[in-house]
């Protein structure tokens, strides 16, 4: 666990960019800090392996001040991800990986046998390792740059906007990368972004950050989204925060009509085939036309998402699913009105 | 043609004779001397200038001093600079014509050094730190690499203002190729000046040729992005 | 003479303006011509020859090769080389020199051009710029303070360089450090030397000056960066 003390950094000309910062990123979770530039949250990250000293208050990493360590040799426990990847361009993708073994003084074929390994691990082709990085795309560099934290397997990540010089596209596959990794490996995470919407999908706690290093909240998002401390953090979670939360609503006590797929079923009826999944909605008025329709498993996908799959549909109903995509129900307008007005109460 | 005949004519006459081969003022032995005076002075100026450039780079500090001078040093005329020392300190030692090579080697190395290490991307040093090399391992293990097409072209550009001073210092005395040329013009031999011309550039030629080669051998091809594509 | 050597001003005053071909005046002018064509010319042929290897890329190699070689020459036997071409004329010192400057400054105009940002050059295009009018005022303008940091090298190592041409007889103020050396008197080095470093500085202040007239939004941007 990572504990900030009263933390507070001021520089010479009184520049305060963290004010008296109290928070901790439990052990084995990714903890999110977020917030509009100058709010401190690279600040506040880069006090963690004293790349910046903190001016007051006390930065504990599993009890042990930093302080008290010498900064290099703290560093080598800790992983650290930078918006460029920061790859070293005079080196093979496999030696970048083993920097942190080879200064730890590990045996080189270890340390090579080790970076082979990351390199599949975070979903990079083996046959990359002889390359050098300026023959890499960014999202595969920026895969480079987590492998390259992960080497000495350090039970602490920092990362510093590490996905946010990439297209939307690499991003989203990089976070879920993340998400998969982590769930493998259980590291204690710090991810500092600007972007809220990041911050929700890879946060298990997000600490909203306010300009002029003052934290204004920190959560889990649900949390988050549904009780903003203030207008700050409401703001900084933008218009579409009600949508949003309904990425934290289960879909497990939804009410589900399970007598839609016979003839009695109204306007539509879901045609269904012999191993029970869905194949289309069929009107009334156009019987032999299959329209499309849209999907998610019950309990395991949101309310979003049961949400979309009716919206994807003409007939406005969504189809409920088990895990082997077999048809359990269907949530229609009204069943679907139900649980958002009971999120909207709770 | 007329012109054209009597260069080669010149050449034969200087390369074909026999006395040019050998003794204190034959080819081998003054060619042996310019080597030794331009590797003496360029080794000094490395010596000095390297880890100056590389201290001054590393930590910021100074480094206008150092674009400042260097652009000055350009302005010194090393003639000037030959005939000033060596009116100073007379013509017992190289000593007098030694000091201004060096003078005159150090800015390009030191400002090529300073210029490369200053540039090198500080996302690639705070990813250095941040992994917990100590700071010389990060001049030394990421810096350097990187800055060393630039600290290489320094080191080219000073051998080739040494190997030209050198020359010119034969006006002073010195021994060396530029003997040839200075003597020659003097005494109206124009085939040994047309033939120690010839072997100068022919030497600035192969200098510069070795430091294309060391490029090659020591720059990373990550960094040259000169990669054989697989 | 008189009794002693004079003192060094009274060495200026004296031979300052004597009338002869080796007064200091006639020294000083002798090398501004050969300093000052030598940066023209170099210029004139570089600009030409730097858009041609940014027109058509494949002559930049073998020209930046060339260029290198070119700079690897030491003056002195190639004064001597030409001599038998160009006799013992400023001709002789002035062609060395341009070819020099073109070594520097052809890599500063294609740098130049290759540092206008791609989204200029497009916006340009895209608002029906034709190529020349984008060249002349859209490209060479961003250009400028590349070329004219080439410039200055130039102009300071041009300035310093011709004396060396002394060697041969033609080397403007650098007459004075030969004459210096065959009967050994120091003034005229020290007023050689600061001569042409004052002439060099003279030149580099020029040309920093109208860098800040040429491209006065380098400076603004620079202002309000800080």
């Amino acid at each position: 666990m990572i504990t900030f003390d009263a933390v507070t950094k001021r520089y010479p000309d009184g520049t305060v960019a963290v004010d008296r910062l109290d928070l901790e990123a439990p052990t084995g979770e990714i903890t999110v800090l977020v917030g509009p530039s100058g709010c401190g949250k690279t600040t506040s990250l880069r006090m963690i392996n004293r790349m910046i000293d903190a001016t007051e208050g006390r930065i504990l990493l599993d009890g042990a001040p930093v302080q008290d360590i010498d900064p290099p040799t703290l560093r080598r426990g800790i992983g650290y991800v930078i918006q460029q990847a920061g790859l070293f361009p005079h080196r093979k993708i496999v030696d970048n990986i083993a920097t942190v073994p080879h200064l730890l003084g590990w045996d080189k074929k270890k340390a090579r046998a080790r970076a082979m390994e990351l390199l599949e691990r975070v979903g990079l082709d083996p046959g990359l390792a002889g390359r050098y990085p300026f023959q890499l795309s960014g999202g595969q560099q920026q895969r480079v740059g987590v492998a390259r934290a992960l080497a000495a397997d350090p039970p602490v990540l920092l990362m510093d906007e590490p996905f946010s010089a990439v297209d939307p596209i690499v991003r989203t596959s990089l976070q879920d990368e993340l998400l998969r990794l982590q769930a493998e490996l259980n590291k204690t995470i710090v991810f500092v972004t600007h972007d809220i919407d990041e911050a929700i999908k890879l946060g298990d706690r997000v600490a909203v950050l306010r300009v002029g290093g003052k934290l204004a909240q920190v959560a889990d998002p649900k949390t988050l989204l549904s009780d903003p401390a203030d207008d700050f953090v409401r703001e900084f979670l933008g218009r579409d925060r009600g949508i949003r939360r309904l990425q934290f609503i289960s879909t497990e006590g939804l009410r589900l009509r399970t007598d839609m797929t016979g003839d009695a079923a109204g306007p539509w009826r879901l045609v269904v085939d012999a191993d029970g999944r869905p194949t289309g909605w069929v009107s009334r008025e156009r019987p032999d036309e299959l329209e499309p329709y849209g999907t998610f498993v019950r309990g395991r996908d949101p309310m979003r998402s049961a949400l979309d799959a009716a919206l994807l549909s003409p007939s406005g109903c969504a189809v409920a699913v088990d895990e082997d995509g077999k048809v359990v129900g269907v949530a229609t307008r009204e069943t679907l009105d139900e649980a958002l007005a009971e999120a909207a109460d709770g | 043609m007329n012109l054209l005949f009597s260069f080669f004519d010149w050449l034969a006459g200087f390369f074909g004779n026999g006395e040019n081969w050998s003794g204190p003022s034959g080819i081998p032995m003054r060619l042996l001397e310019h080597l030794e005076f331009s590797a003496l002075a360029l080794a000094l100026a490395v010596l000095i200038a390297i880890p100056l450039g590389l201290l001054i780079g590393h930590t910021g500090r100074g480094g206008v001093i150092v674009v400042i001078s260097a652009n000055l040093a350009r302005a010194l005329p090393t003639l000037g600079l030959l005939v000033m020392f060596v009116l100073l300190m007379g013509t017992a030692s190289s000593l007098p014509v030694i000091i201004p090579l060096v003078l005159l080697a150090v800015p390009p190395i030191l400002v090529n050094t300073f210029e490369g290490i200053k540039g090198v991307d500080p996302d690639l040093r705070d990813a250095a730190f941040g992994m917990g090399l100590r700071g010389p391992q990060v001049l030394g293990r990421v810096s350097v690499p990187v800055a060393l097409p630039l600290i290489l072209l320094g080191c080219r550009l000073a051998a080739i203002q040494v190997v030209a001073t050198t020359t010119v210092a034969a006006y002073t005395g010195l021994g060396g190729l530029g003997r040839f040329v200075i003597d020659g013009f003097a005494t109206k031999d124009y085939s040994s000046v047309v033939g120690g011309s010839v072997l100068i550039v022919l030497f600035a030629l192969v200098v510069q040729a070795l430091f294309a080669l060391a490029q090659r051998v020591t720059v990373s091809p990550g960094v040259s992005r000169r990669v054989k594509v697989r | 003479m008189g009794d002693g050597p004079p003192s060094i001003w009274e060495w200026i005053a004296r031979n300052w303006d004597t009338g002869r071909v080796g007064s200091i005046k006639n020294l000083l002018l002798d090398h501004l011509t050969m300093s000052l064509v030598p940066i023209v010319l170099a210029l004139v042929v570089a600009l030409p020859l730097g858009l041609a290897c940014v027109r058509w890329r494949w002559l930049y190699q073998p020209t930046s090769g060339l260029m290198n070689v070119v700079y690897a020459l030491p003056s002195l036997p190639v004064f001597m080389l030409l001599i038998s071409v160009t006799g013992l004329s400023q001709t002789t010192v002035i062609i060395p020199l341009t070819f020099y400057g073109m070594a520097v400054l052809i890599p500063a105009v294609v740098d130049g051009l290759a540092s206008v940002p791609d989204h200029v050059r497009q916006s340009a295009v895209a608002m029906g710029f034709t190529p020349l009018r984008r060249l002349i005022s859209v490209e060479l303008p961003i250009a400028v303070p590349v070329v004219l940091a080439g410039l200055r090298v130039v102009a300071v190592s041009s300035i310093s360089l011709v004396s060396v041409g002394a060697l041969i007889g033609q080397g403007g103020l650098g007459g004075l450090f030969t004459r210096a050396y065959q009967n050994p008197f120091m003034p005229p080095v020290i007023v050689g030397i600061v001569l042409i470093v004052a002439l060099a500085l003279v030149a580099d202040g020029l040309l920093v000056l109208a860098q800040r007239l040429l491209t006065p939004w380098v400076r603004a941007r620079k202002g309000a960066g800080s």
